[in-house]
């Protein structure tokens, strides 16, 4: 009890050696360079759903819009590389040379002020964090300083998400419209799209998301993170007790936010473009599930849950398109009523326990009482 | 500061009132406090005895009137501003967090680190546990600061609530309905904890258990519709005719 | 932006824009009626919404497939009976999806938010399996198309007319069955205190379904008002859903005048911005504005201030 707050339990320790050991070896060893390169982008939704995790299932608050930052980071990246893209040379057969070929389509002549901070990569790194966390800054802020919350927050949240895309899509000439942003090439020179790059850039990912991961457990295990649960269930009691509450729910939107933009940016850079149709409704509401199917209160189970319902989407949507939709309300449902916990409860009532019993038959374990088995809590 | 104020009060609410969609809840209500005192208001239902205590927490906004604690006006503040400048407010049903042992109830009061970035630095130092550990001797709750607040029993979790408070060591306590639900051996346990805080601190009690009253009040506030109907010592209040015909009955 | 019309042209051009702007605020209130109900009476947020309207526009559809190649003869009149027999086929959905997802749900709103958008997913593809995922139109009886001319310049079609009427009076029906009929009652006495209502002999539960139903069943009407203004497709009732929660959250839940209220001003702020910018960034505007003002004024324009 009152020992002092850990960062990682035994048990969390050996849960997150068991998923470094998985992201970063056993899938770079076990698949083939396309594969990883798919693996990479669903892990990139792996920095949503925990955001989510901390959002959604400590605080209580649900975002049906981390589409708008996952693609507002990814957008950031996709203006830089679309620069680097549209050198002067490259671009010497359009109307006006130097300028992305989809704005010299619709008939712009030049760069519009708000791209060309983006010819920097040091600005373009800050504006992926900065520009969603201080847009979520200003959702939060006008919402939460005036109590909306609950259903009311996940409805506005889903208008942004529907109006950024509508946007994005009706400002062709500065956005690149529906097709989105593509034909990215290099980040510095260093061609993006070999086969040597996608590896690097895997791993760059997975550090990434371990280190996201790892700041999301700080926040969850500290004060903070308790204060999150307290909310959720006691918000009178919380601000009786002299908390702002309004300022705790606008940082961890803010943070997932943040977190939601570093996968989107790295879904840029993986997968050479990025369009809205990783912004809108649609998107945003998968990302909840990708939460939702892990665990909602689970960080690891989070980014479990983002690897499998995509593997799952991608197998599906290959072998059995019209199975899919199916599929994915079939989790909907399931997740809400017969799975609340998703993997990480199951995992923590029926798979543990086993492994448990497993363990006791085994002389080895017995003696040494190892701390044992990982829990996805 | 207005310079007419009574200053020798700890908390003086005057014309008070609130209105919602016409109907006054609370109407020109007057009332003062004293350093050190335990204050009941009782009242019949609908008197408006836990909307008063909601205008002073800053749950609802008056639509007139004048609340001041320590000479500083509280109309207007937010509620956390009106928790740190000592105004403590416990809920009529048990508000406390389930889901956390006693322990970590109690700390989540404890002032320190109410800000977002003293939440997620903040430490579990000697500090916090030896306050912890006293505050919950006090609410008899020491033995069992690792049990899961859920499976208290209900009156030790109006305790808790309470013990949340003192935590904060706040200049005013209001208690809403304090001994609902308890054991007789346990309101007399809390009689003697109010008993115990007031040696610094005032306290508000909204109570309909006429016997709990008398061992704690040193004054009584009736309320009828939103208005004082009688005030004083539980004696007089007793005898009031006017109190004997709208709430103790005869 | 007038100089280019004279003054005569640019207001036939603004009612024009109206006029057209009255087909979206028939199909936005009677979406937003069932909605309202439901939100307002149990706080679910019904995401499957627009595919119960949906159903309701393939059943018209199919009616008039049917009597078109059966009985021809009552062709002219079959749009009616569509709309009952939509009506009767998303109460009857909406009475089952109630009985299996949403009574388990009551206390968890965000949940049912999730729920029913995966009920929404397997209602697209089950009218993608069983439909196809084209478009469908249904054809409408010779009484009805056409237009009148108010003005040489203004032209309204009568089947713009007929669902504004149609609206209207469902609008009222609703009115008189909440405020007078013994259900509307029961449901105003649920809503205000479920122990209650269920101590004094309101069977909750019932009435509970039957509101969800309702909802749902007005939302199939709405599917045969659809019809009329847009073709039907799978997906077509997912483009309806953000729009009609912003008319239900702007109008203040629970409110029936705030629901037509401001289910007439988003429709016509969209329908005449149409006009001087692109349809999407009209649309940008005026949802822009309903979050901005919604920010501003979160309990909505037509809430009481009540007490806690």
């Amino acid at each position: 009890m009152t020992s002092d707050t850990q960062l990682f339990k035994p048990r969390e320790w050996v849960a997150l050696a068991i998923l470094a050991a998985i992201i970063l070896i056993v899938i770079p060893i076990g698949v083939d360079t396309f594969r990883l390169n798919l693996v990479g982008k669903y892990l990139t939704y792996a920095f949503v759903a925990i955001g989510l995790v901390l959002c959604w299932g400590l605080g209580g608050i649900l975002s049906l819009g981390q589409g708008i930052f996952f693609g507002l980071g990814g957008y950031c990246m996709a203006m830089f590389l679309k620069l680097e893209a549209s050198t002067p040379e490259a671009t010497k057969i359009q109307s006006t040379p130097g300028i992305p070929d989809f704005m010299d389509w619709n008939q712009i002549t030049e760069l519009p002020f708000w791209w060309q901070p983006f010819h920097s990569l040091s600005f373009t790194l800050v504006a992926i964090v900065a520009v969603p966390a201080i847009f979520a800054y200003i959702i939060g802020a006008a919402m939460f300083k005036r109590r909306v919350g609950g259903v009311y927050f996940a409805i506005i949240t889903q208008a942004v998400a529907a109006i950024l895309t509508i946007l994005i899509i009706g400002q062709q000439g500065y956005t690149g419209g529906v097709n989105g942003i593509t034909d990215l090439r290099t980040l510095l020179g260093w061609d993006i799209r070999t086969d040597d790059a996608k590896t690097v850039l895997y791993f760059v990912n997975a550090v990434l998301l371990i280190a996201c991961l790892v700041a999301a457990q700080f926040v969850r295990v500290s004060k903070f993170g308790r204060l999150l649960v307290a909310m959720r269930d006691r918000e009178d009691r919380v601000r009786f007790s002299g908390y702002d509450v309004a300022n705790f729910k606008i940082f961890i939107f803010c943070l997932a936010a943040a977190f939601s933009a570093i996968g989107g940016a790295m879904f840029t850079l993986q997968v050479g473009f990025m369009s809205p149709s990783f912004v809108g409704i649609v998107p945003s509401i998968e990302m909840v599930i990708f939460c939702a199917v892990g665990g909602r209160m689970s960080l690891f189970g989070a980014v479990y849950g983002a690897l499998l319902v995509n593997f799952a989407k991608t197998t599906f949507s290959e072998s059995f398109p019209e199975l899919w939709l199916f599929a994915m309300g079939g989790l909907f449902i399931a997740v809400v009523m017969a799975f609340p916990n998703g993997l990480a409860g199951v995992f923590r009532d029926h798979v543990e326990p086993a492994l448990l019993k497993l363990a006791q038959r085994l002389p080895l374990w017995r003696a040494g009482g190892v701390p044992l088995s990982s829990s996805a809590k | 500061m207005d310079p007419s104020a009574p200053a020798d009060f700890l908390l003086s609410v005057e014309g008070l009132t609130v209105s919602f969609d016409g109907f006054k809840a609370v109407n020109d209500l007057s009332f003062y406090v004293d350093e050190n005192e335990i204050r009941v208001i009782i009242g019949p239902n609908g008197a408006g005895k836990t909307t008063v205590l909601d205008l002073i927490c800053g749950r609802t906004r008056p639509t007139e009137g004048s609340i001041r604690f320590k000479g500083q006006e509280l109309t207007g503040m937010r509620e956390h501003e009106i928790v740190h400048a000592g105004v403590g407010r416990k809920f009529q049903n048990p508000s406390i967090y389930e889901d956390l042992t006693v322990f970590e109830n109690l700390e989540l009061s404890f002032p320190r680190g109410r800000n977002v970035f003293g939440a997620l630095f903040f430490r579990r130092d000697a500090e916090v546990r030896d306050r912890v550990e006293e505050v919950a001797e006090m609410i008899f709750l020491k033995d069992h600061l690792d049990t899961e607040a859920a499976i208290l029993s209900h009156g030790q979790k109006q305790w808790l609530e309470i013990g949340m408070l003192l935590i904060q060591s706040p200049k005013l306590l209001m208690l809403d309905e304090p001994v609902a639900g308890m054991s007789i051996a346990e309101r007399v346990k809390t009689a003697e904890l109010l008993n115990t805080i007031i040696r610094n601190q005032s306290v508000i009690v909204i109570e309909h258990d006429m016997k709990f009253v008398e061992d704690i009040a040193h004054r009584v506030t009736v309320l009828h519709q939103g208005k004082v109907l009688s005030e004083g010592t539980m004696d007089r209040v007793k005898h009031d005719p006017k109190v004997v015909e709208v709430y103790l009955g005869h | 932006m007038i100089g280019d019309y004279t003054f005569g042209e640019f207001t036939s051009i603004l009612a024009m824009q109206g006029f057209a702007g009255l087909s979206l605020f028939s199909v936005f209130v009677l979406m937003a009626l069932g909605l309202a109900i439901i939100f307002g009476q149990m706080g679910v947020i019904n995401m499957a919404h627009g595919e119960f309207m949906i159903l309701g526009a393939y059943v018209t559809y199919l009616c008039s497939h049917l009597v078109t190649t059966y009985v021809p003869v009552l062709f002219p009149v079959y749009f009616f009976a569509a709309m009952v027999l939509a009506f009767c086929a998303s109460f009857s959905l909406g009475v089952l999806v109630e009985w299996a997802l949403i009574r388990h749900l009551y206390r968890r709103p965000l949940d049912t938010l999730l729920a029913t958008w995966g009920l929404s997913l397997i209602l697209q593809q089950v009218y993608r399996s069983v439909f196809g995922a084209r478009e469908v139109g249904v054809t409408l009886p010779d009484w009805m198309m056409g237009s009148v001319a108010l003005t040489d310049m203004i032209e309204i079609p009568i089947n713009g007319l007929f669902v504004m009427g149609l609206t209207i009076l469902i609008a009222f029906g609703v009115y008189l069955m909440m405020a007078r009929s013994t259900f509307g009652k029961q449901v105003r006495a649920v809503l205000q205190n479920r122990v209650m209502a269920g101590a004094v002999g309101i069977n909750t539960k019932r009435v509970d379904r039957l509101t969800f139903g309702l909802g749902c069943g007005i939302a199939g009407i709405a599917g045969a008002a659809f019809t009329m203004i847009g073709s039907t497709g799978p997906t077509a009732g997912q483009l309806y859903i953000v729009d009609t929660f912003l008319v239900v959250v702007f109008g203040g839940a629970g409110s029936l005048i705030g629901t037509i209220a401001s289910a007439f001003t988003i429709s016509q702020a969209q329908s005449t911005m149409e006009f001087f910018m692109s349809g999407s960034m009209a649309k940008v505007l005026t949802l822009l504005t309903v979050v901005g003002i919604l920010m501003l004024r979160p309990q909505g324009l037509f809430t009481l201030n009540i007490r806690r």
